[in-house]
Parts: C-alpha cells; sequence; structure tokens
C-alpha cells in the first residue's frame, strides 16, 4: 500500500473482462479490510449474472448484501464501491478520526477528473477500476504502513511529554501481568446456564442416567449429574489518565496492558478529557510501539478529566457490545471530577444496568487517613460494589481475594 | 427449493400483499437469500421490523415460519431435539413384563416416536422448504453459534442413538441480531448480510397506511414526521415501527385529527413511543410542542 493511487488490482484496465474486474474488486474490499476471497469473487459473479443486467444501483445493492458482514463494513461499502467502479476517489473510508492525507495523494482535482468520465462510462455500464481507488486504502491499520516516518516522529515527541518509556521494563511487566491475571482470576465467578455433567452436581442428568439404566434393565440404579459450569468473566477497564493520575499512571497502565493480554476477555478504554478504546493498542506484541501509540491516543494526558462526558460516550457507544450480564466494570480513577456529580451519578446508574459489577480502584485510597471526599466521589460510592485502594502494585495484588470473595 | 418460490421482481409486491412494507435493499437481500439458498443476517436497532420481515416472507412464500428464539444458554436439547424420557421410562417398564432383550428395549425405546423435535430438526424436516427464524442470535453463546454454523451449512443433524438424518427441505433462514455481541466471523462471513435502518419517512407513512387502513392521510403524514423527528433527539431508546403503529392507533382510539403542539393530552400519549424514564423526561412538553409544529 504506498501513498500513491494505484489500486489493488495494479493498472486502469478498461477492456478487462467483467470477471477479473470483480475480482479486482474484491481485492480492493480485501485490501480494504473487508474480509473476502475467491469464493466470494465466485459468488459475486453468480449475484451479478442473475435475472436481466441490473442497473448500477441494484448491483451495488447485491454486492453489498453479498460481500459485506458486518454495519462498520455495510456502511464503508457504498464509497469503496464508488471508488472502484465509478473512480470518485474518496479519501479514506474508515471511521479512524487520527488518519492523515499520505504525502503522495493525487489532488482533488484530478480525482474530480476521473469522477465525472467515470460517470459517464458508467451509464454505459462499462465500469473499471479507477486510479483513484486507493486513495481509500487506508484507516485503522494505517497507523502502521505508509505514513510511518512521520507517525514515529511524533510517537517519539510524545513519549518524551509524557514520559511512558519507563513503562516498558520487561522486569516490572511480567510481575504486572502477573498480578493482573491474578485478578482477573479472582474476579470469574459462576454464571452460565448451561450445564455439564458434574459428579455432585445439583441436577440429574436425564438424558444419560436413562441412557446408563437400560444396562440394568431400565432400573436407573447410576443417577448422572450436572451443574452449572464456571465461566471466565469479562472485564471492562476504564483508567483515568488525568493530571491528578499521573505519578500512578505507569503502573497503572502496565496493569491495563497486563490483563488486556493476558486475559481474553477484557477490554480496556482510558480517558481524560474524553474516551478511547485501547484494548487494539495494548494487544500489539511489540511493548514500546504499544506504548508510543497509547502515548499518540492519549493526547491531552494529563490534562482535566471530564468523567461525566466520558461514562456518558462509553454508555453511548460502548456499553452495549462491551458489557453484559457476565462483565465486571473496573473503573480506575481518583475521582477528582470537573464536571457536576449529578451527571456522573446519572452515568453510573446507567452502567449498573448493564455490568454485573462494578469495582472502583482508587489510587488516593492508599494514602493514610484519606477519605474519599471529592463530591463525585462521595455521590457515586452508593453505585459501586467495591471500593479499593490501588497506589501499587503490591496494593493491586492484596485486593485479589476480596474480589474474589464478592 | 427454487421450484417453489416467486421471481424477485414479484417479492416486493407480496410482502406488501402480507402487510410488510420493505425497502428496495431488503427486497434485493431477501431474494438473493433464497436464490443463492443461503441465510441472511438481519442486524439493526430494535424495532426496525427484523422479525417480521421473516413473517412477512413466511406468507409471501405462503409457508410455515419455524422460529427458534436465543437466549443464554440455550442448548442442543432446547434447539436441536430432545429425548421423552416420561415415555422412555413408561416404555422401559412396560417392556419388563414382556420379556424383551436389552438390545430390543433400547432399539425400541431410541426411535423416532420417543424423539422431541425442536425448532431445528423441524425445519429440516419440513416436506416444504419453510422459513425459519433464528432471533437475537447474540444472545446464545458462542459454543450454539459454532454449532448452528454447522447445522447451516450441512442441513443434517446427527442424532447418536438414530444416526443423521438429512434434510427433507432446505429451509430459507433468517437470522437477527441487536448487536449485543459480535458474532463470529465464520458466521457472518456464511450468511448474507442486510443492516436494517429506521424506514425513511415515506416508507413510514406506506406502513401507517398499510397496516391502519382508516387513518386519516393528513395525521398519518405528521405522525410519520413527526417520528422522524423524534428519532433524531438524544434518546436512550429510539421509537421503533411498532410503537410509530401504536402511537397512531391510539391517536386514532382518541379521534384526534391533527397533531396540536400545545395538547396535554397529546403529550400523554407519549407513553406508546417512548420507553425509558428517562426519554419521557426528556421530551418536554416544550419538546413535544417544538416537534409537533414543525410536523404540522
Amino acid at each position: 500500500m504506498s501513498a500513491g493511487g494505484v489500486s489493488a488490482t495494479g493498472a486502469t484496465t478498461l477492456d478487462m473482462p467483467l470477471a477479473a474486474r470483480v475480482a479486482g474488486f474484491v481485492a480492493h474490499l480485501r485490501h480494504n479490510g473487508i474480509e473476502a476471497g475467491p469464493a466470494e469473487t465466485d459468488a459475486a459473479l453468480r449475484v451479478l449474472a442473475r435475472g436481466a443486467a441490473p442497473t448500477l444501483d441494484e448491483a451495488r445493492r447485491r454486492l453489498k448484501i453479498l460481500l459485506t458482514g458486518r454495519r462498520g463494513e455495510w456502511e464503508r461499502f457504498d464509497d469503496l464501491f464508488e471508488a472502484y467502479w465509478l473512480a470518485r476517489g474518496r479519501v479514506r473510508t474508515r471511521p479512524a478520526s487520527t488518519a492523515r492525507v499520505p504525502a503522495g495523494t493525487p489532488s482533488r482535482a484530478t480525482s474530480n477528473l476521473w469522477g465525472e468520465r467515470a460517470g459517464e462510462a458508467a451509464a454505459d455500464r462499462s465500469l473499471h477500476p479507477g486510479a483513484a481507488g486507493a486513495d481509500t486504502v487506508d484507516g485503522k491499520g494505517e497507523a502502521g504502513r505508509n505514513t510511518l516516518a512521520s507517525r514515529a516522529a511524533s510517537a517519539r515527541h510524545a513519549i518524551g511529554r509524557t514520559d511512558l518509556r519507563h513503562v516498558v521494563d520487561p522486569e516490572e511487566m511480567k510481575l504486572a501481568t502477573e498480578v493482573a491475571c491474578r485478578l482477573a482470576r479472582a474476579l470469574r465467578y459462576r454464571l452460565s446456564r448451561r450445564r455439564r455433567i458434574a459428579p455432585r452436581g445439583a441436577r440429574i442428568d436425564l438424558r444419560r442416567t436413562i441412557r446408563r439404566s437400560l444396562a440394568h434393565g431400565g432400573e436407573p440404579f447410576t443417577l448422572i449429574r450436572r451443574r452449572r459450569p464456571e465461566r471466565p468473566v469479562r472485564i471492562v477497564l476504564l483508567l483515568d489518565v488525568s493530571g491528578s493520575m499521573q505519578p500512578y499512571a505507569r503502573y497503572l497502565l502496565q496493569f491495563v496492558r497486563g490483563l488486556v493480554v493476558g486475559w481474553d476477555r477484557a477490554d480496556a478504554y482510558l480517558f481524560h478529557t474524553r474516551l478511547v478504546r485501547i484494548t487494539d493498542v495494548l494487544r500489539e506484541k511489540d511493548a514500546l510501539l504499544a506504548m508510543s501509540r497509547l502515548a499518540l491516543m492519549a493526547e491531552g494526558f494529563g490534562g482535566g478529566t471530564r468523567m461525566s462526558e466520558c461514562l456518558h460516550t462509553f454508555n453511548d457507544h460502548y456499553a452495549k457490545r462491551a458489557l453484559d450480564s457476565r462483565s465486571v466494570f473496573v473503573m480506575i480513577s481518583d475521582g477528582y471530577d470537573t464536571g457536576e456529580p449529578d451527571a456522573c451519578v446519572e452515568q453510573m446508574i446507567r452502567l449498573r444496568r448493564r455490568a454485573r459489577r462494578v469495582v472502583w480502584l482508587n489510587p488516593m485510597l492508599g494514602w493514610a487517613r484519606y477519605e474519599p471526599l471529592t463530591r463525585t466521589m462521595r455521590a457515586v460510592l452508593a453505585y459501586v460494589d467495591h471500593f479499593a485502594p490501588v497506589h501499587s502494585l503490591d496494593a493491586l495484588a492484596a485486593i485479589e481475594p476480596e474480589l474474589g470473595a464478592l | 427449493m427454487n421450484a417453489t418460490h416467486n421471481p424477485p421482481d414479484e417479492l416486493g409486491p407480496r410482502l406488501a400483499e402480507a402487510r410488510y412494507v420493505a425497502g428496495e435493499t431488503l427486497v434485493t437481500a431477501l431474494s438473493l437469500a433464497l436464490d443463492l439458498g443461503r441465510p441472511l443476517l438481519l442486524e439493526g436497532e430494535a424495532g426496525v421490523g427484523k422479525t417480521e420481515v421473516a413473517k412477512a416472507l413466511a406468507a409471501a412464500l405462503d409457508t410455515r415460519l419455524i422460529r427458534l428464539q436465543c437466549y443464554e444458554g440455550l442448548d442442543a436439547t432446547t434447539a436441536i431435539y430432545e429425548w421423552n424420557y416420561q415415555r422412555q421410562l413408561l416404555a422401559i417398564k412396560a417392556s419388563e413384563r414382556e420379556n424383551v432383550s436389552a438390545a430390543q428395549a433400547e432399539a425400541h425405546v431410541f426411535s423416532e416416536r420417543y424423539l422431541l423435535r425442536r425448532p431445528l430438526l423441524e425445519a429440516i424436516g419440513e416436506p416444504r422448504p419453510c422459513v425459519l427464524l433464528i432471533d437475537e442470535i447474540d444472545r446464545a453463546d458462542e459454543e450454539f453459534e459454532a454449532y448452528l454454523l454447522e447445522v447451516l451449512s450441512d442441513f443434517q443433524i446427527t442424532v447418536p442413538e438414530i444416526g443423521t438424518i438429512t434434510a427433507t427441505s432446505i429451509p430459507h433462514v433468517i437470522l437477527t441480531s441487536n448487536g449485543t455481541r459480535e458474532l463470529s466471523d465464520a458466521l457472518r462471513r456464511r450468511c448474507l448480510y442486510c443492516y436494517v435502518e429506521f424506514p425513511s419517512m415515506e416508507r413510514e407513512l406506506a406502513i401507517l397506511r398499510r397496516r391502519l387502513p382508516g387513518i386519516e392521510p393528513a395525521l398519518a403524514a405528521q405522525i410519520a414526521r413527526f417520528v422522524r423527528s423524534l428519532r433524531e433527539e438524544d434518546l436512550e431508546k429510539r421509537p421503533g415501527v411498532a410503537e410509530t403503529l401504536d402511537w397512531a392507533g391510539a391517536l386514532m382510539g382518541l379521534g384526534i385529527e391533527t397533531l396540536q403542539p400545545d395538547s396535554k393530552r397529546l403529550h400523554a400519549t407519549l407513553i406508546c413511543l417512548l420507553k425509558t424514564e428517562a426519554d419521557l423526561k426528556s421530551v418536554t412538553p416544550e419538546v413535544f410542542g417544538r416537534l409537533a409544529g414543525r410536523a404540522a
């Protein structure tokens, strides 16, 4: 994926047979992160060949239904379709907000020219792959690709600013991961509605009991039992990285990373004045790269806190997918908030409805004679199941038994 | 299966006959699903009419609708088959006096007579392709999803005691999801996909006319406009098509002919549209007045 305007198929080939052009389109989709392969190309051709020749709109609808699989893809498809078949040359269709226009992007004027010409071409159904098609190739994964040099530069800048380098001390990292996983295991609990065979289960497994009873002429001598197996809990973490939390940010980030890396069903966000989802960044294998990308995302790191707004964002956009009746919501914050406590309480109530348990970890609680005095903290305390100190990794390790007992 | 359904161009009108006003995209999606014989996954907010699609499709194809409602903990015994234990026990007891061998007793007890067919098994055993609706698949857990995938690709079910039961007809499968859980890529790739949006104003108007033939055209248009602008408000739960129909029905029942912006009585009827306390509070009489004024 160079920064220039080379489409997935390479050249502009107006006279290519439909099959090749469709294959090119599927490749174009694949390069834009929509999973599709030869099987899809085949199906696409069949779909297009159905009945009388479809109009362009109908062809778009059919391909969209066939080739997309989730909402994000559904919404981006129209742009990708136009970029390829009509060469409209829209820049970037992914929702990533951090994307930057690569250096070699053809000017808009050129793209528009293509668009007009291709618009006519489309009218007589001679669809062709456009040169500007690859402009749409960008997006979420882009942070790792075409703008590598400039990104690395800004990453260094960000590291200097927020001093996250210490976070990647391997020894500490290992310890943090260990503690995080121990905590995660402590949070495990039973809630499955499915049942498995278990020698001392509460319910009788009729099916197997009867099967076994045949050996005794229908007398159910041995009762086979089943019970609910233990299921891993899903952990959703919100980490406050505002100014007041800075002294703790280092090991707390380690903890969060340890949890996300070591526990499959963990989801992490950080917030200051706005909320950012960081799970995918943390899963990056290279710890240094992960942390520098994180630093980029945490712009405003060390600034003020808008807790209620961030919770609002979370509730609106992420909660439905992130939380279920088997999740534990963990908030790591000192409770200093610039907003009104009432707004925060309202969001906590909404949150409580979705999460199984709410845990609030507060680094300030480790201080001698600390009382949760901030207004927000006092207000939301009523909606928290467990409130514990986390001023160091040791303190984190110490809350394990309490969490297990919840 | 191609013999039983109609050309896709006719599907739209046929759905309309079944009192379902479908958008172009949905009609294309349904006809593709019928044509390719692949399951169709419908996603969208609650209340956009995903479940209704399946009912309408069954009516349009004049076939049976078999519905499997998913929930957490759904397992094979409720989705596929279960042995009828009570009858089995009775049969075993009864056979004791008849002096049959254990092997015979077993063969007897594990025959189809004692098999309780649950939706999936029932659907593939239909003489004519039925519509199989797997509702809210995101509520079932991953294990079930994996199993479902297997059934959907082979259309055969293996019962250890009997053997493999192959489909006598391949059902038209429609899955719905509200997006409370991320579905597996494998399932998504297996299915055709359609994201169902709230209907456009024109389509909602058409739905109102279709479902409530007695409604005043002017009132119907106002309702459609009002609901559309209400959906743009910052709500926890946006009203769906069913809510619109409820509300329209309520207004007709109250003998209301136009949306008066300052009517207290009208404001009270909002309970048909807004289903959470927070939403009811956020649409104050002033907000209602503004929206109603714009719609009138």
